[in-house]
């Protein structure tokens, strides 16, 4: 008779005993989506699972204000955290995301770095035109500025003609899908490698794409002193088109994150440096997209078309369609 | 969505998330040396992963050097050095994506990625902040391991960028390394709990065996309740009998001697519960044993 009147008010015996069985059946749900795709889940257990996890919910604040059993509430709280993750989480399938990528997230991002664009592409001719200037005078300075394994048999003590062929026959390299494949993989990590060290005020992008340029500038200083401009402007812009953009736009994104942090204007640091990285990584995921395009057209073009003008028709045709693709602007559907 | 307010820091690791349905939530921001561990069982099970992946190709590259050439060990080299990349670069991001929002570590050790104010964690975050990895981790790799000849004066600015990256987190109060700040994430520790027994339901047996006056029961509050909580479920007999000999010391109970300690401490545990449980009901809560309630109405 005692034990039935003390629990006429409240205990938290019966409280959990009520509910336990719903807390299991919503941990159970849960587990399953967590563990595969929703799909697993039928339509039913989907409209079941927020009404589990409200009262859950209501549970724990009950919980909380009632209960002293510290590892109810303690449970409460881990089961609400997840449905809550869950409830609330992305719903969208890997396809709708990849569409959307393509149609707007990636075009805007690049649309909204393209102050930092001009920037990264303006220090990539300074140093360009800074190298070109020092090797021009002087081609000792050729070697200080490129790396031994990057120049090859193309350094200032080649003939002429052993330069010119350099241009148009690799030294016979043959597996052209491995080395564009070295040429993507590589490229890619050297651009992430810009874009993180954004984070450092993006001083350090900003010499990266200093130094980047030099090398250029070197390259084209010891052809043209040997007459073959033209011919290396039409090697280099082939996949330079797409490859040398992406590099900018990787600087661009670094630069972005850096200035942002400096700068963070109405914002907090905090604030901006978190929207300045999602716009750039991004601009990150295209620029590593470009890169795979630049891959195949280095590895496979440039050694397939040796002819100078086929080479930059296809340089200038990719160049318009990524301009075109990044910044016409066009109709967006209202909801954004 | 929901609100985060990050001022509002209640106690050291908690940080508060008010779900759209107005509750708390009290999420526990991960400590270092979780995430250090995360991160280090992530670094072996990709290197695991490398090694296996590259056994695997290498064994298939010698059955087709017989049969078609070159062409097939070209095929292995183009798999491997795309392998090697989406590994390095992706294997965090596709976890991370996913609905637990967790590494493999990281969901050993029941931690998971969540943004900072509470809404969705989108791809972009998660990239921003993996991609941050090539400098927080991968750089000072490559200084320490001196792959590329670089001289002692060097080297040792690698040192000193890698501690900086290193110990980032423990510089701010929410743990964040560079990655989450870019990402406007943070890590936080949820794991999976299982329900634990109610100790808090006496049978009627232990009632009738152990029956508390009031004023036995008046010598503790709250915070001792939850104590003696712990206790019990940690099951180890000797604090056990040490504690239930100062509780029958504290109350004055007639110890028999072929009583229980575990008997007796859940006995008192549910009896305490139940009456602090009901005054509670009726506003009047006692935080610890010191809490005195003279100026309270008693029920």
């Amino acid at each position: 008779m005692e034990r039935v009147t003390e629990q006429a008010i409240f205990s938290s015996t019966t409280f959990r005993e009520e509910r336990e069985a719903d807390w299991a059946r919503l941990e159970e749900l849960l587990g399953r989506a967590e563990r595969g795709s929703v799909r697993r889940l039928s339509d039913d257990d989907l409209r079941e699972l927020p009404i589990l996890y409200r009262s859950a919910l209501s549970a724990l604040s009950v919980a909380r204000s009632t209960s002293l059993d510290m590892a109810l509430v303690a449970y409460l709280e881990g089961l609400c955290t997840r449905a809550y993750f869950f409830v609330y989480g992305v719903r969208t399938s890997f396809g709708q995301r990849v569409a959307s990528f393509f149609s707007d997230d990636w075009p805007t991002s690049v649309r909204r770095i393209w102050r930092e664009t001009l920037i990264s592409f303006a220090l990539m001719m300074a140093g360009t035109i800074a190298a070109y200037l020092l090797v021009s005078s002087d081609p000792n300075w050729f070697n200080s500025i490129i790396p031994g394994s990057l120049a090859g048999e193309r350094g200032p003590e080649a003939t002429t003609e052993a330069l010119r062929a350099t241009l148009y026959d690799d030294g016979g390299r043959n597996g052209l899908g491995v080395f564009a494949t070295y040429l993507f993989t590589h490229n890619s990590q050297v651009s992430i490698f810009a874009f993180a060290l954004g984070f450092a005020f993006g001083v350090p992008t900003a010499l990266l794409m200093v130094y980047n340029g030099a090398i250029l500038g070197a390259f084209t200083a010891l052809f043209v002193e040997r007459g073959l401009g033209f011919e290396l402007g039409g090697w280099l812009l082939i996949h330079g088109s797409t490859e040398l953009f992406a590099i900018i736009l990787a600087g661009a994104a670094g630069l972005h994150i850096g200035t942002k942090i400096v700068f963070p204007g109405m914002d907090t640091r905090l604030a901006a440096a978190r929207r300045a990285g999602r716009t750039a990584a991004t601009a990150m995921i295209g620029v590593i997209v470009m890169l795979m395009f630049a891959g195949l057209l280095e590895g496979f073009g440039r050694q397939l078309i040796t002819d100078d003008w086929t080479r930059y028709a296809i340089a200038t045709g990719m160049f318009v369609t990524w301009c075109a693709y990044f910044y016409i602007p066009r109709i967006t559907n209202g909801e954004r | 969505m929901a609100s985060v307010n990050p001022v509002m820091h209640i106690a050291g690791e908690q940080r508060t998330l008010i779900t759209p349905e107005g509750v708390d939530l009290r999420l526990k921001l991960a400590t270092a040396g979780q995430r250090a561990g995360a991160f280090l069982i992530d670094f072996f099970l990709l290197i695991a992963i490398l090694v296996i992946f590259t056994i695997i190709l290498v064994s298939a590259g010698i059955g087709t050097i017989g049969a078609t050439g070159s062409d097939g060990v070209e095929l292995i080299s183009i798999l491997w050095l795309l392998g090697f990349f989406l590994l390095r670069n992706f294997y965090f991001i596709a976890f991370e994506v996913g609905r637990r929002s967790a590494t493999l570590g990281k969901r050993w050790l029941g931690l998971r990625v969540v943004a900072r104010d509470g809404g969705r964690l989108t791809a972009d975050a998660v990239i921003a902040r993996n991609l941050m990895r090539e400098i927080e981790i991968f750089l000072p790799l490559s200084f320490i391991s001196g792959g590329d000849g670089v001289d002692g004066a060097i080297a040792l600015i690698g040192l000193l960028w890698a501690c900086l990256f290193l110990f980032f987190p423990l510089f701010n109060k929410d743990r964040l390394r560079a990655g989450d700040i870019i990402a406007g994430t943070w890590v936080v520790h949820a794991p999976r709990r299982k329900l634990e027994v109610n100790l808090g339901s006496g049978t009627q047996e232990d009632a009738d065996q152990f029956r508390f006056t009031d004023e036995q029961l008046d010598a503790y509050g709250e915070y001792e309740l939850q104590t003696l909580e712990n206790v019990l479920r940690a099951g180890n007999s000797e604090t056990q009998e040490n504690v239930a000999a100062t509780i029958r010391g504290k109350i004055g109970w007639e110890w028999r001697e072929e009583e229980d300690s575990y008997a007796f401490l859940s006995a008192y545990y549910a009896a305490l519960g139940k009456r602090l449980e009901r005054r509670m009901l009726f506003g009047n809560r006692r935080k610890d044993k010191f809490d005195t309630l003279e100026d309270r109405t008693e029920d």
